[in-house]
């Protein structure tokens, strides 16, 4: 117990120290470097190695021939598969088919290789030395003197006539591509104040297009997405027009009176029948509010979850959303159908810049 | 040239004798083949970022051969039959075709998908382990800041990679640009409109994006790649410290044939991964998503995950928006969409030049930096990593809040909390723990290493056998590079005139900045290594025996009793220095046990119940120059040159 043992006891090696393996470091100037040899020690351990790698690389092979006879083999698409066979199962088949194919061909390709690096090459270490980044001082010292001289040639710092029309020549040069981006789109002018809603425009149902009376949404707590009549396919129209009707039961709905430039206005007479009108865009980054809890009355918007309280002028009650969702005026047409009695008063949708 | 080298067969030695007569390539190419290759593996994941990219551009150029690139509604009557007869535009259907009606086009598109995530995954960690190394100091800025071009470009790639199908939720998400964007000052709503040729969604910003995506980003993405790998090319890889390296060399393995083997392997074992992910993991199911229309959202929208975070910081912050001068300004969205994200691109593009500020360190730095020997840099990395992962999971903050059952506002506002809370412990804790790792260092270096072997002493104690570290593990735990502090906030010359460099408010902030980063000698771990007595000085293997001996020498009340103990500091703020403790000039004993060398403590009050002994500032004269020497009562010890106490510090 007494004697000290020869070799370093313990933990071998410390975690994050290097290996104490011996690695043939070449640290020989070039020309005097001396010859290696590419002849491995073990030459059964290299046999071994050079057999797996081998395998691997034949392995890799008979993936690849498997990726392409999976292409041939397996067809995919509602033209070419058998009729009434399922396009997806065929896609999901041949995905899986050539993936697997692939995936295999190139691990064994990279497996390959890397016991071919790591096993079959002998472990040689080389130091290069570093030059200093900097240059030498009288190669800056040179490189200053032709600068200077060729400046000098140029003329540049003699003739400021010519120096500075050049600058200006440039200046107009420089502006023209940002000008011809102008063209890219219209400008916004008021386009983000306005929707299509107008007086007497009837809102029809998102799906099936169905201009609604006030009986046709009965049970309070159901909200319902309304688009105006007539652009169902104008998605401009629609990302900015869209809107949510809720049917509260009577004495439920509190619109909070505003105060608009020193009159009191109350929007209640915007409602019909304890029907209100909301946009849908919500005010935040204008993703379509969607989510509603009947028990509550707070509407989510599903994207970054500013909470609208709809029972109480649809304020924000959580979230990053910083104004309430605009309300839509209703009325009702002669025929007795629900229609705006106006555009919204407020633009919709997110904040910007001009508005105020 | 060896015996058992390759015969270069005649053709080919005869196509480049053709190629050096006109091109001069023999030299050039010669040492592009001898270039070395440190090894270590973090070097490896820059190498990931970099073969994801090539695959997303041999994936990417297959795909661009199918997809069409337009707005244009068509009623689709395709292989999908569940989108039959939906009116969707043209870049849905050409998706929904690839997916379905090409062989191999669903596989294409999985891969190209999974690269782009593969692609920022490693820019990330790439980033990350350069910045916890400390690579990017002086001469490698400029890499640095390509590098957080090539990080901003991935992004926005990323971003019209994934809107280009014009499926629900990616349409979802170009809604969300629209509304952050057009909340910017002034020239915010004009800028959309041009984006998107008018307001949202029209039928120009497909097209507009696909050339974004297939052309103008990819190739400058490819420029500065090139401009990176040149750059790295010219200025020589960096090394991590071992054996062997210094700042003047580079060790490694040659280009040709090691890493063109294992850059070989690399590129295979990635491209296999991405392609078992693309064929068993799927993606971007944009057929369940159905056609983009303006009025439909599904809840659990999340962006790809390096969006991740402005998503994160979009849903957590709360509504803040004032009226200046008549217009709009939302705060609650240029805040998260524009502020925080801009905050991070420019901390990290200023970091190193900082860096340089606060430590007045203009030296080239080739071998990096170990984590733990850079405890400031390392705990401001973390706290931002975590800061980062908080945004990133406030971005799920809904399927979290389903998974697990916590009310949804609740997880916001623990996220708030968090967003503040969290950076700052973890920079605390991390820094801590970077400290408490040197002093582990510090003690192996002077102690050695435990081996394991606990043996009985005569009288007996229980100690732990220790060997010596060896060559190359002290070429690590020596590594630790302190450039010398600044001068201290508020230090004055004797004249009471502030140093240049802290003058000002300025120059004050770069004192503190560089005194968080180096804390004064009072803080840094002190190891004993020799016990001066008046007849000479006893060297000592480890600071249990030295303080041992002078403890034991002094309880026996002999004329033996040591004057001093002379520690070894491994000190934050220079390399090694040694400090004294003239323990003779105190009366009480000392005791120690040695477990706690890195924290001795000596008390003016022994009790044998005390087990450690607590220094005081006071207890420690100026660190020792070479001609120092302490008196004392009868006699005087000329102390040795403190370098030879770390040429063989722990070795007697």
């Amino acid at each position: 117990m007494s004697e000290t043992p020869e070799e370093p006891l313990g933990p071998r090696r410390v975690i994050g120290t290097p290996s104490t393996a011996p690695k043939a470091v070449d640290t020989q100037a070039e020309s005097s470097r001396p010859a290696f040899s590419a002849e491995p020690e073990d030459l059964k351990h290299a046999k071994n190695a050079e057999r797996l790698v081998a395998a691997l690389f034949v392995l890799a092979f008979l993936a690849g021939c498997g990726f392409i006879a999976a292409f041939i083999g397996i067809e995919v698409g509602q033209n070419t598969i058998p009729k009434g066979a399922n396009a997806v199962v065929a896609a999901t088949r041949s995905n899986f088919a050539l993936g697997t194919c692939l995936s295999i061909a190139l691990l064994a390709l990279g497996a390959g290789s890397i016991i071919w690096v790591r096993q079959l090459t002998p472990n040689i270490e080389i130091a290069e030395e570093r030059h200093d980044l900097n240059s030498a001082p009288e190669d800056r010292a040179a490189f200053k003197r032709d600068f200077a001289e060729g400046a000098a040639i140029s003329q540049i710092t003699r003739r400021p006539l010519v120096r500075r029309t050049m600058l200006l020549a440039t200046a107009p040069l420089a502006l023209a591509p940002l000008v011809l981006l102008r063209d890219l789109g219209p400008l916004p002018q008021t386009d983000l104040r306005h929707t299509v809603w107008r007086k007497g425009l009837r809102a029809v149902t998102l799906g099936g297009l169905r201009p609604l009376r006030p009986s046709d949404i009965s049970t309070p707590g159901s909200l319902i997405t309304v688009i105006p009549e007539g652009y169902q396919s104008d998605d401009d129209a629609l990302a900015k027009a869209g809107v949510i009707l809720i049917k509260f039961a009577p004495g439920e709905l509190h619109i909070p009176t505003n105060h608009d430039g020193g009159a009191v206005v109350s929007t209640m007479n915007w409602t019909i029948d304890n029907i209100v009108a909301y946009s849908k865009i919500c005010t935040h980054v204008g993703c379509p509010v969607a989510l509603y809890e009947q028990t509550t009355h707070h509407i989510l918007c599903p994207c970054h979850q500013s909470t609208f309280d709809a029972a109480n002028g649809a304020n924000v009650i959580f979230g990053p959303a910083a104004r309430a969702l605009p309300q839509l005026p209703l009325m009702l047409t002669s025929a007795g159908f629900i229609a705006a009695a106006s555009d919204f008063t407020q633009p919709v949708g997110p904040s910007f810049w001009e508005r105020g | 040239m060896s015996d058992d080298a390759v015969k270069i067969p005649p053709a080919v030695s005869g196509v480049g004798g053709w190629l050096d007569d006109r091109f001069h390539g023999a030299g050039g190419v010669r040492v592009l083949m001898r270039k070395v290759f440190p090894d270590h593996w973090s070097f490896m994941l820059g190498e990931i970022a970099l073969w994801s990219f090539v695959i997303l551009l041999l994936t990417g150029t297959y795909l661009a051969l199918f997809f069409e690139p337009s707005a244009a509604p068509v009623v689709y009557h395709g292989s999908y039959t569940k989108l039959d007869g939906l009116s969707m535009s043209q870049a849905y259907q050409s998706t929904l075709n690839i997916s379905f009606d090409i062989r191999g086009g669903l596989l294409m598109r999985q891969i190209h998908h999974w690269a782009a995530l593969m692609f920022m995954i490693a820019i990330f960690a790439h980033m990350t382990r350069v910045f916890f190394t400390g690579a990017y100091r002086k001469p490698r800025e400029i890499n640095w800041l390509i590098g957080i071009g090539l990080l901003t470009l991935g992004m926005l790639e990323g971003l019209f990679g994934y809107s280009l199908p014009d499926d629900q939720l990616s349409g979802a998400g170009l809604r969300i640009l629209f509304g952050v964007f057009e909340g910017i000052p002034i020239v915010g709503t004009y800028l959309m409109f041009f984006l998107f040729g008018g307001q949202f969604p029209g039928t120009a910003i497909i097209p507009r994006m696909y050339i974004l995506h297939v052309f103008l980003i990819p190739g400058l993405i490819l420029a500065l790649v090139t401009a990176h790998l040149f750059i790295m090319f010219h200025q020589k890889h960096t090394q991590m410290p071992a054996k062997g390296n210094t700042e003047k060399n580079v060790v490694g393995q040659p280009f040709f044939p090691y890493f063109l083997l294992k850059g070989q392997a690399w590129f295979f074992c990635i491209f296999a991964a991405l392609v078992a992910l693309a064929t068993f993991a799927q993606i971007n199911p944009v057929w369940l998503y159905g056609p983009y229309t303006p009025l439909a959202i599904s809840s659990a929208s999340q962006p790809d995950f390096y969006m991740g975070i402005l998503e994160g910081a979009l849903r957590m912050m709360p509504a803040w928006e004032i009226n200046f001068l008549g217009h709009t300004l939302s705060l609650s969205v240029l805040i998260p969409g524009l502020l925080i994200i801009g905050l991070f691109f420019t901390a990290a593009a200023l970091w190193p030049f900082f860096e340089q500020w606060a430590t007045g360190d203009k030296s080239f730095h080739n071998i990096n930096d170990r984590p733990r020997n850079a405890p400031v840099r390392t705990g401001v990395g973390v706290g931002v990593i975590c800061w980062y992962l908080i945004l990133l999971l406030e971005g799920a903050n809904d399927v979290i809040a389903d998974r697990f059952d916590v009310p949804l506002y609740t997880v916001t506002w623990i996220s708030r909390v968090a967003f503040f809370v969290v950076p700052v412990g973890a920079y605390f804790v991390t820094k801590r723990i970077c400290l408490a790792l040197q002093r582990k260092d510090a003690n192996m270096l002077t102690h050695g290493v435990e081996i394991g072997i606990i043996r009985q002493l005569p009288n007996g104690e229980f100690i732990e056998e220790e060997r010596p570290v060896t060559e190359e593990e002290r070429a690590v735990l020596e590594s630790k590079h302190v450039p010398a502090a600044l001068p201290a906030p508020l230090e004055t010359d004797a004249n009471g005139v502030p140093a240049p460099a802290a003058r000002g408010p300025l120059g004050r902030a770069r004192a503190i900045a560089n005194r968080c980063r180096s804390p004064p000698l009072s803080r840094v771990p002190f190891s004993p290594i020799l016990v001066l007595y008046p007849s000479g000085i006893l060297r000592m293997k480890s600071c249990a025996s030295a303080i041992r001996a002078a403890s034991s020498t002094m309880l026996s009340g002999t004329s033996g009793c040591p004057y001093a103990i002379l520690f070894r500091t491994v000190s934050l703020n220079s390399t090694v220095s040694c400090v004294t403790l003239p323990i003779s000039f105190r009366s009480e004993s000392i005791v120690t046990s040695r477990r706690s060398c890195p924290s001795i403590r000596i008390r003016p009050s022994f009790t044998s119940k005390n087990r450690g002994i607590k220094f005081t500032r006071e207890d420690f004269p100026a660190p020792l120059g070479p001609t120092n020497a302490i008196t004392s009562p009868g006699c005087t010890v000329k102390l040795m040159p403190c370098s030879t106490c770390f040429v063989s510090p722990s070795l007697s």
